[in-house]
Formats: structure tokens, C-alpha cells, sequence
């Protein structure tokens, strides 16, 4: 079954981390997701930039409108996300729980909806 | 290599996950101590399997290739996340210096590696709910999703039952073991119980829609034939018996329309006659050793309606002899009701009555609606038909059933006409 691991981090800015670290914590999160890449887990992923930088779009009555910002003001913003390929939601959890993001803010693992199962061995066949 | 054997090799694969996977796992847990570590090793090995497979051909001993491939890729990727978390080149240099041949050991101990799983899923520190779940994942490779779907659950709260079980493995240290001699008959209560709530819960829903789940009854069924292969004991033996003997009537069991059939009325030739010649056979040699446990006397009691060609020539004598023993060795309220119906059978509905209505007064059975089925069905038979329908009532209103639900209703209505 397909995942996606969605990313959250507190919405206090960057400014907590000094930039060597965060440097530090990129590389980790770069060698993790080719880690993720080799061994047959991986499908996308990608980190996103800002909340700031969000525009949020709805459609109501026939008429476009749009917000600056994200879609739901919370505490924690969506950061990236890794839409992963695993056995079952424990196989998601477990290559969750190693992602170093998850240290600092959290990850949420949702299932894709998925028509029917594909066979994780064949894949890509 | 060539399309054709490419493709072969890759049937090959998935033909070695269906049969290995789960031996591979469990000496990976013991090679590496740790259930997360040695999973992943498992994904990195058959991923490794479907990379060199169709290019190299399939190795002569697919599990021992498995499990040593799998060993040094968990060692590799340990000391790669070494360079963030030094703890962990400390592991990995521990790891590749000892068990250098454990690959290699001994087929016997290969095999013991699955009952070490078994006991471990099983152990009693863990709820009971988190052993049904991690034995049916880590033994029997069921995912997160499907045990959820077979009890009626959310794949979340069954993935934060495996994920805490394993977790409480770890920080108990609770070992990768097989339990001593003197250790072996409480522990092995506990896989028992495992296995049966595991079959029961296909073989009757304890709430829904669906009265059979097959492929649980199955899980459970294939599990026992497992256990028995690697522990022969009476009571493993009684067990897989029962389990037999019960699963030999699931035809019987529903009519066409999805109603409950009582034993008395199933239609016996639709009884599984392979299933009740092996069960059979297994209470033969149960109730044979001097230790007859509780599984085994309901096996044999099972095995007695299994004989029975038509259900008047079903010998009473004998069931409430195996039901008095059941309620020395292993008593219960629901052992003492069972007792009673079968000598109601046995004597007639009047003994039956005065024994249900004295076990109803001691108040254990008060909200188990078969005691109030059971006791309106000796009212019915009595002419008593005032108390048959109140009884018939209070059972109704106790049931979560269906199936149950939809049975009294009709046993309801056949009283009023």
C-alpha cells in the first residue's frame, strides 16, 4: 500500500534553529529519504517552502477566491511530505519514526485511498 | 538471463515471501534482537532478492540466503545511521562480531526460531488484545489493515497495539525464548488462548453483520497445524482438534439465506468429512496421554457430535460425562450451563430446567443471553410457553448478534402461532 508521510513542524519560524544546524538536519533528511530512495520505500518526496509563502484557493458559487497563508491556521505547518510504498500501516510507521524530522516536529501517516492492492514485490514489473 | 527466467526468478520471489518470509523473520529477531530492526532487514533482504535473482539465478537455500543477506544489510544500515546516532556503531560492530555463524546454524534451531516467535508474541506481559494482533502479523504476516478488517477495528488502533507490544518487548527485555520445562504449561496457555480467540473470532463474530469469518477460522487453523508440528502436546493437539471438528461444520452451520442453524438441525451430510477423520484422530490421541487439559475434553465432546449419524442417535451419556470433567478440570459458568443442556438432553427438559434456573439465581449468567435461549427452549419443550417467551425475550435483548438476534426472533414467533 501507498502512504504519505506528511510533515509538521512548529509554526514559531526557523529562527529556533541556528542555520549550521538546520544545514545539519537537511543533510540528515537528504540522506534518509536516498536511504528510503535504495531500498524500494520511496516514491516522492519533496520539503515545501514557507506557510508564508501559501496561497490558499476556494471555489464557492461559481466564484474563485483567494487568502493569503494556509489553508488551516494551526500551531504546526506542513513542512513536506514522502509518499512512501509499505507492506501495511506498521511497515509506514516504522520508516516514520526514523525520518529525523519526526524529533523535532511530527509526522502524520495517512493511507492513500487505493482502488485495489498492488503486489509490492512486482511493482514497477 | 533471458525474459522468460527473469520472470521465473521473480515468481520465485514471491512464491519464497509466501513460504519463508515468516521463518526468515524469526531468526532474523533472534540474530539481531530487536522486531523492528530484524523487519527491515527482511524488506532489505527479498528488495536484494528481486535486484539479484533474475540477474544470478535463485541460490540453492533461498532462506539461508534470505536470512544472511538480511543480516549484513541490517549491520550496513546501521553503521551508516551510525554517523548521526554513535550508539549505534557500537551495535552493529557487536552485532558483526558474534553469531559470524548463525546463518549457517543448525536447521533444528532455524525451526525453534519459529516457536521462539510464537511464545514471544504470546507472552503473557503483553494485553491480550496486542498478542492476537502481533501474532497474527509477526507469525502468520497478516497486514496492519487485514487484522483490523477481521476485528471490525481501525488499522490505527491495531498498529498502536503492535507498535506498544513491541515496544514493552523491548524495554521488559522480555527474551526470545522458548519457555523452560517448568515454565512450558503456563506459557503455553497463553499461545492456546491466542489461538483460539483468534478462530473463534471468524467462527463466530462477536458482534455484526457476518457470522463466519473464514479466513480467521483458517489463520488459527494453519497456526495450530504449526504448533503441533513444532510442539506436539496433548493440549495443542486437543486444540487443533477442536478447531477442526467446529470448522467441519461451517457449511451446516448458516442456511442459504444466512440464517443460524442449530447442531441439532444441520444437515450432516454437508459436514466436512476430511476435517472431522483429522480431528478425529487428534482427540484420539489427546484424550490417550494422562494429562487431558480443557481443550482437549471440549474436543471431545465436539468429536462425539461428530460421530453421531443423525442428532437423536447423538450419545448424551457420554457429553455430559466429558462436560462434568470440563467443570472439575477447567470450571466455568458457561461449563455448568453446557452441563445442563446436555442433561436435559440426557433426562429430559425438566432436569435441564431446574439445573439453568438455579445457575441463573447464582447470578453469574444473568446478562448471557444463551442462558436465557437455553433456558426458553426447556420452557417450550415443557408446554411452558408464558416463561419460553419471556426468556426468549431477555435473550433477545442480551444479544449482539445478528445472526443470534434474527434466530430467537423466529424461535419468537413459532411460539405465538
Amino acid at each position: 500500500m501507498r502512504y504519505v508521510c506528511l510533515i509538521y513542524n512548529e509554526t514559531t519560524g526557523p529562527d529556533t534553529v541556528s542555520g549550521g544546524g538546520r544545514e545539519a538536519a537537511a543533510a540528515e533528511a537528504l540522506i534518509y529519504g536516498e536511504d528510503l530512495r535504495r531500498r524500494g520505500y520511496l516514491i516522492a518526496a519533496e520539503a515545501l517552502q514557507s506557510a508564508r509563502a501559501a496561497v490558499t484557493v476556494r471555489l464557492r458559487n461559481g466564484r474563485a477566491s483567494t487568502t493569503e497563508g494556509p489553508a488551516a491556521e494551526t500551531g504546526e505547518q506542513l513542512n513536506g511530505f514522502v509518499l512512501i510504498e509499505a507492506r501495511d500501516l506498521n511497515e509506514a510507521i516504522q520508516v516514520a519514526s526514523k525520518m529525523p524530522e519526526a524529533r523535532v516536529g511530527s509526522i502524520e501517516v495517512r493511507p492513500i485511498r487505493e482502488s485495489h492492492r498492488a503486489d509490492r514485490w512486482l511493482r514497477g514489473g | 538471463m533471458s525474459g522468460d527466467s527473469a520472470e521465473s526468478a521473480r515468481g520465485a520471489v514471491d512464491a519464497v515471501y509466501r513460504s519463508e518470509s515468516r521463518r526468515v523473520l524469526a531468526t532474523l529477531i533472534r540474530l539481531l534482537g530487536d522486531f523492528d530492526l530484524a523487519e527491515e532487514a527482511l524488506h532489505d533482504a527479498f528488495t536484494a532478492a528481486v535486484e539479484q535473482w533474475p540477474r544470478d539465478g535463485v541460490p540453492g537455500n533461498p532462506r539461508a540466503w534470505l536470512v544472511s543477506t538480511g543480516r549484513f544489510k541490517a549491520i550496513d544500515a546501521l553503521r551508516r545511521r551510525a554517523r548521526f546516532d554513535t550508539s549505534l556503531a557500537r551495535l552493529a560492530e557487536d552485532l558483526d562480531a558474534g553469531a559470524g555463524d548463525a546463518a549457517g546454524a543448525a536447521g533444528e534451531d532455524l525451526e525453534d526460531d519459529r516457536l521462539r516467535l510464537i511464545f514471544t508474541c504470546c507472552h503473557p506481559a503483553l494485553p491480550p488484545e496486542a498478542q492476537v494482533a502481533l501474532t497474527l502479523r509477526e507469525v502468520c504476516g497478516l497486514t496492519t489493515e487485514e487484522i483490523a478488517r477481521a476485528f471490525l477495528t481501525t488499522a490505527p488502533t491495531v498498529a498502536q497495539r503492535i507498535v506498544r507490544a513491541k515496544r514493552k518487548i523491548r524495554d521488559a527485555r522480555i527474551p526470545y525464548r522458548i519457555p523452560s520445562r517448568e515454565d512450558l504449561p503456563g506459557r503455553l496457555d497463553s499461545v492456546l488462548r491466542v489461538l483460539y480467540l483468534v478462530f473463534t473470532e471468524g467462527y463466530a463474530a462477536s458482534s455484526g453483520p457476518a457470522l463466519t469469518r473464514a479466513d480467521l477460522s483458517g489463520e488459527a487453523i494453519r497456526l495450530g497445524r504449526l504448533l503441533m508440528a513444532l510442539l506436539p502436546e496433548p493440549e495443542v493437539a486437543g486444540l487443533l482438534a477442536l478447531m477442526l471438528l467446529h470448522e467441519s461444520r461451517r457449511a451446516a452451520r448458516t442456511s442459504p439465506a444466512g440464517e443460524l442453524v442449530l447442531l441439532a438441525d444441520q444437515e450432516r451430510s454437508l459436514w466436512n468429512r476430511d476435517q472431522i477423520a483429522e480431528g478425529l484422530a487428534l482427540v484420539e490421541r489427546a484424550l490417550s496421554s494422562r494429562r487431558v487439559g480443557p481443550y482437549t475434553l471440549q474436543a471431545a465432546i465436539a468429536a462425539v457430535h461428530a460421530e453421531a449419524p443423525r442428532a437423536a442417535a447423538t450419545n448424551w451419556d457420554r457429553i455430559v460425562g466429558f462436560y462434568e470433567v470440563l467443570a472439575r478440570v477447567d470450571p466455568s459458568p458457561v461449563v455448568d450451563l453446557n452441563l445442563a443442556v446436555a442433561i436435559a438432553m440426557r433426562d429430559g427438559p425438566a432436569a435441564g430446567l431446574s439445573l439453568i434456573d438455579a445457575l441463573l439465581a447464582r447470578g453469574d449468567l444473568r446478562t448471557y443471553p444463551l442462558a436465557h435461549a437455553a433456558r426458553a427452549d426447556l420452557c417450550r419443550r415443557l408446554g411452558r410457553t408464558a416463561e419460553a417467551r419471556a426468556s426468549y425475550e431477555r435473550a433477545l435483548v442480551l444479544t449482539r448478534q445478528e445472526t443470534e438476534r434474527r434466530f430467537l426472533q423466529k424461535r419468537l414467533a413459532e411460539l405465538q402461532s
